[in-house]
């Protein structure tokens, strides 16, 4: 693989990306247990990071990795804070329904 | 050719691991389609010559934190989920207009110049020394306000999650 | 020469016990209430003796700084002093300190006290203001306060309903006169740039003398509205009976002497309008002809003292508006000041009658009181001869001179004099009418009634008890005799060849007459000298014809005080039997011809029933508090929509953001950002 060059259109790999986002933000509207909306969440930061390694790829720029190792980072503690929460909610709700979980509702 | 091959191949799989996520009822099943997904974006890094963060993938996202979820769906012993009708505002504005909004973006890129241009493989060499030495010369101060963040999250994480002591 | 001292000063007693009057002795509200009302009428008497002792040398004005500036359009503050409003000032002041000398002894016992002098004063201020003004606008000022004072002067003893009533019917039927004051005073500010009195008159001076209905008539007619406003003239004299509601004092200045007179002062002052308006004099003439006559015929049947004297001032004003209405301005301002002189003691006697009957008014359940009351009865005979034409006596000259100008000017009419010779007839008959039926004969009244709850008053001179009515203190007598005194000899200052008062007004009333045929000039005024016209012939024929007019005037005189001797001192019994044999008649004029049935149904129920239903329910309920409740409901309703997006589910705030999310890239995408 080394050596040959090949071409793939950087198009293809946004395209790529933007399905990726779109189930993810689909999955986020659609789902009833919050653990699956977490996933979700977790599904979108996946597409953005690869458009992100695909422009480095693009520009020769290797920052475009760099902020995709950041964005792992945040995702992981945003995933661990979050399941904590869900966690202290379920506690008191009793459920992972997000809809249940409606006491703000004027 | 062979790169176009296994784009389509890595491609497939991600989207069908997604679609699968989103048409599973039970989440530890949506999780574990969740792993193909993070597996085959690693695949995809490494075609794009990103092989430092095909393994961090592996590793951190697959590796621990699809891991975490997994021990926390067991935890919370969570089920199949119910049919509750609590929105309708998302189904009938959300899911359309998140498909609008993709297919013009992607109409969009389709259709502008500079990213119908090719991405040569093999010119650029994401190796570890690279990395880091980017990660520890030009981004040292992110790094180590990461640090800091992830420190905040793993307290946060602990205090939040514990019992009320009686 | 500080004029505006004259009007401020009451206006600073009227503050002082306006304000702080709840918490004074009554000694120290007479005070104030005496004090500055006074220093304005000795200081008014001295401008008069300096003014006179400089030749009535024109005097500039005494100008405060602007009210109004628009573009050319000024108004000041600013009072003047010529011979017109000297005189006004005078018998104002004059009139009015000598009434709140005797308000102090009436008044004594009557709540309210201090608000009683408050109100007075602030009549004065607003009258001095009137007739001092020397632009339209101020004198509009002084119009307008004066009515207001009289509405809070009538509805003093608010709670009475009939009180507060009349007082509404005063304010209201003044304002319909105002609104055509107004109207008039926007055409002239149309036309002639300016309110002031010099400016606007000499303007007028450029303009010849209309034949037809031209500006200057139609300025004149809606000025007579609002003069027939004022001074209770048809059709807008029904307030003024009504307004005998108020204590006697005020029913003494305001609608005796000053306040109804302003119509009188605006007409002559206007007069340079008036000269060039022929059909507008005629107007003014016919309607205080009508007024007069129309007023004598109801005095006759009233059975209300002050009623009477009402009626008969409403008379007495149309003989002045006569006499303007025939540009004789001379001779209305002298039966003005006579006026006020006798009709003020008139009213102030009546005040002291009823005072000692401890509140009795109707005529019928008095009598024989001449025995009782000697100051009261010897003052109001000389204000009755007075008023009745007596010879020698003031009214005499000042009515007499009025008949010959109606009679004899070129603008008059012998209808028109036949019609006032008549109504001196009536004067005459219902003045001694109402003297004998008070004065003499037996008392009718009931002998517990008299004496009621009186109390003593100090410095009284004979107090009696029960049974008898008693004279009353001198702090109401002294004032009584003071006008006796000027109404016995006010005449001869406006009488013969010389007419002090005629010749002093002349320079007034032939001022701004260029242009105008000489007979207008010279027809109005009784100094034919001053004029150029050829002297001895007309001047003989006057004379002969001056002593048939005063014959017969004199005659007027004695046969109304003998048709009174007759029926009410000789038999008694005579009168109620021509009542019910003229029933239909007598309940006609008893009622005053309907005419306030009249109003209500024409005009007021109307305007009530418009204002109720249209106004009120329709536009007011409907429309207005509608259209807001209607948009506090929206507001809520918009709220309520809105209110639906705050549901608390996390699912349908992500719709929501992908919405918008998904807007703003097609936005982008359309605007061509995104490249």
């Amino acid at each position: 693989m080394n050596g040959t060059v090949l071409e793939i259109p950087l198009a293809y790999y946004l395209v790529l990306s933007a399905i990726l986002f779109a189930c993810g933000v689909t999955g986020f509207l659609i789902k009833r247990n919050i653990i699956t909306i977490f996933m979700a969440i977790e599904l979108m930061l996946n597409g953005v990071n690869l458009s992100f390694v695909a422009f480095a790829a693009y520009w020769h720029a290797l920052s475009g990795q760099v902020f995709v190792f950041f964005v792992m980072v945040v995702a992981a503690a945003e995933a661990a804070v979050g399941l904590a929460i869900i966690i202290a909610v379920f506690r008191t709700r009793e459920t992972l329904n997000p809809d249940r979980v409606n006491l703000l509702k004027l | 050719m062979v790169h176009l091959i296994l784009f389509i191949i890595f491609g497939v799989i991600c989207v069908a691991g997604a679609v699968n996520l989103l048409a599973q009822k039970h989440p530890i099943n949506s999780a574990l389609s969740l792993v193909v997904v993070m597996g085959a974006l690693a695949g995809l890094y490494l075609l794009l010559g990103a092989e430092f963060l095909a393994a961090i993938q592996v590793i951190v996202y697959a590796g621990a934190i699809m891991v975490l979820f997994v021990f926390v769906i067991m935890l919370l012993n969570a089920g199949e989920e119910e049919h509750t009708h609590g929105s309708k505002i998302a189904l009938l504005f959300g899911v359309p207009g998140m498909v609008v909004g993709s297919v013009l973006i992607a109409w969009m890129l389709i259709h502008s110049q500079p990213s119908a241009r090719e991405v040569t493989v093999g010119q650029l060499y994401g190796s570890a020394r690279s990395i880091g030495q980017l990660l520890f010369g030009q981004f040292l101060l992110p790094f180590e306000i990461t640090s800091v963040l992830i420190l905040i999250a793993i307290m946060g994480a602990v205090v939040l999650a514990r019992r009320e002591s009686q | 020469m500080q004029l505006w001292l004259i009007p401020v000063l009451p206006l600073v007693g009227c503050a002082i016990n306006g304000l702080f009057g709840r918490r004074f002795t009554k000694l120290s509200v007479n005070i104030v209430g005496l004090l500055f009302p006074g220093l304005s009428m000795l200081y008014a008497w001295d401008i008069a003796v300096r003014y006179i002792g400089s030749g009535c040398r024109p005097v500039p004005p005494d100008v405060l700084p602007t009210w109004l500036a628009a573009g050319d359009f000024h108004i000041n503050w600013a009072f003047q002093l010529d011979q017109l409003s000297m005189l006004m000032m005078l018998i104002v002041t004059t009139v009015g300190f000598v009434i709140h000398v005797y308000s102090v002894g009436y008044m004594a016992h009557e709540g309210g006290y201090y608000r009683f002098f408050s109100y007075l004063n602030l009549f004065m201020f607003f009258m001095l203001t009137l007739v001092l003004g020397d632009n339209y606008l101020v004198m509009f000022v002084g119009w307008e306060g004066v009515g207001l004072a009289s509405y809070l002067l009538i509805g003093f003893f608010f709670r009475r309903d009939s009180a507060s009533a009349a007082g509404k019917k005063a304010f209201i039927t003044n304002r319909v006169g105002d609104f055509s004051f107004l109207i008039a005073l926007f055409l002239l500010i149309k036309h002639f740039g300016t309110l002031n009195f010099a400016a606007v008159f000499s303007q007028v001076s450029q303009l010849p003398q209309e034949t037809g209905w031209g500006l200057l008539t139609v300025i004149g007619l809606l000025m007579l509205g609002g003069a027939a406003g004022k001074s209770a003239q048809i059709p807008l004299y029904v307030w003024l009976p009504d307004a005998m509601e108020g204590p006697t004092p005020v029913s003494a200045l305001i609608h005796a002497a000053t306040m109804v007179t302003a119509g009188v002062y605006m007409v002559c002052r206007s007069h340079a309008i008036f000269d060039r308006a022929p059909n507008a004099l005629l107007v003014v003439a016919i309607i205080g002809t009508l007024t007069a006559f129309f007023a004598a015929t109801i005095g006759i049947v009233q059975h209300d003292i002050k009623r009477v004297l009402a009626y008969s001032t409403v008379s007495q004003l149309g003989y002045m508006f006569a006499a303007a209405g025939v540009a004789a301005y001379g001779a209305a301002m002298f039966h003005l000041m006579t006026h006020a002189f006798f009709k003020a003691l008139l009213f102030l006697a009546a005040g002291s009658v009823i005072h000692g009957l401890s509140g009795e008014q109707d005529m019928r359940k008095m009598g024989g009181l001449r025995k009782e009351m000697p100051w009261t009865f010897w003052t109001m005979t000389a204000a009755t001869f007075a008023i009745a034409g007596c010879p020698f006596l003031s009214g005499f000259f000042s009515k007499d001179l009025i008949l010959f100008k109606v009679f004899s000017s070129p603008f008059g009419s012998h209808v028109l004099w036949f019609i006032l010779w008549i109504t001196a007839l009536l004067t005459a008959f219902y003045m001694f009418r109402l003297w004998f039926l008070t004065f003499f004969g037996e008392f009718r009244g009931t002998p517990a009634a008299v004496h009621g709850d009186h109390h003593e008053h100090k410095g009284q001179e004979e107090h009696h008890h029960a049974g008898h009515a008693h004279e009353s203190p001198k702090v109401m007598l002294i004032p009584l005799a003071i006008l006796a005194i000027l109404s016995i000899i006010g005449g001869y200052i406006g009488y013969g060849e010389k007419n002090p008062l005629g010749t002093f007004l002349a320079p007034v009333f032939s001022q701004y007459s260029t242009g105008l045929p000489a007979a207008t000039v010279s027809g109005g005024e009784v100094a034919a000298e001053a004029t150029t016209t050829s002297a001895p012939a007309p001047h003989e024929e006057d004379a002969s014809l001056e002593i048939k007019l005063m014959a017969a005037a004199i005659f007027t005189f004695l046969l109304g005080l003998g048709l009174a001797w007759y029926l009410y001192y000789l038999h008694p019994d005579l009168p109620p039997k021509f009542a019910a044999s003229m029933r239909g008649l007598y309940e006609t004029v008893s009622n005053k011809y309907y005419v306030d049935e009249f109003y209500g149904a024409a005009v007021i129920r109307p305007i009530i029933a418009f204002s109720t239903a249209f106004l009120w329910k329709t536009i007011d309920a409907g429309v207005i508090d509608n259209t807001l409740n209607e948009s506090a409901v929206a507001a809520g309703d918009v709220s309520n929509a809105f209110r639906r997006m705050q549901s608390g589910n996390i699912r349908s705030y992500a719709g929501w953001v992908a919405l918008g999310a998904a807007a703003v890239i097609a936005f982008m995408v359309w605007t061509g950002g995104a490249r």
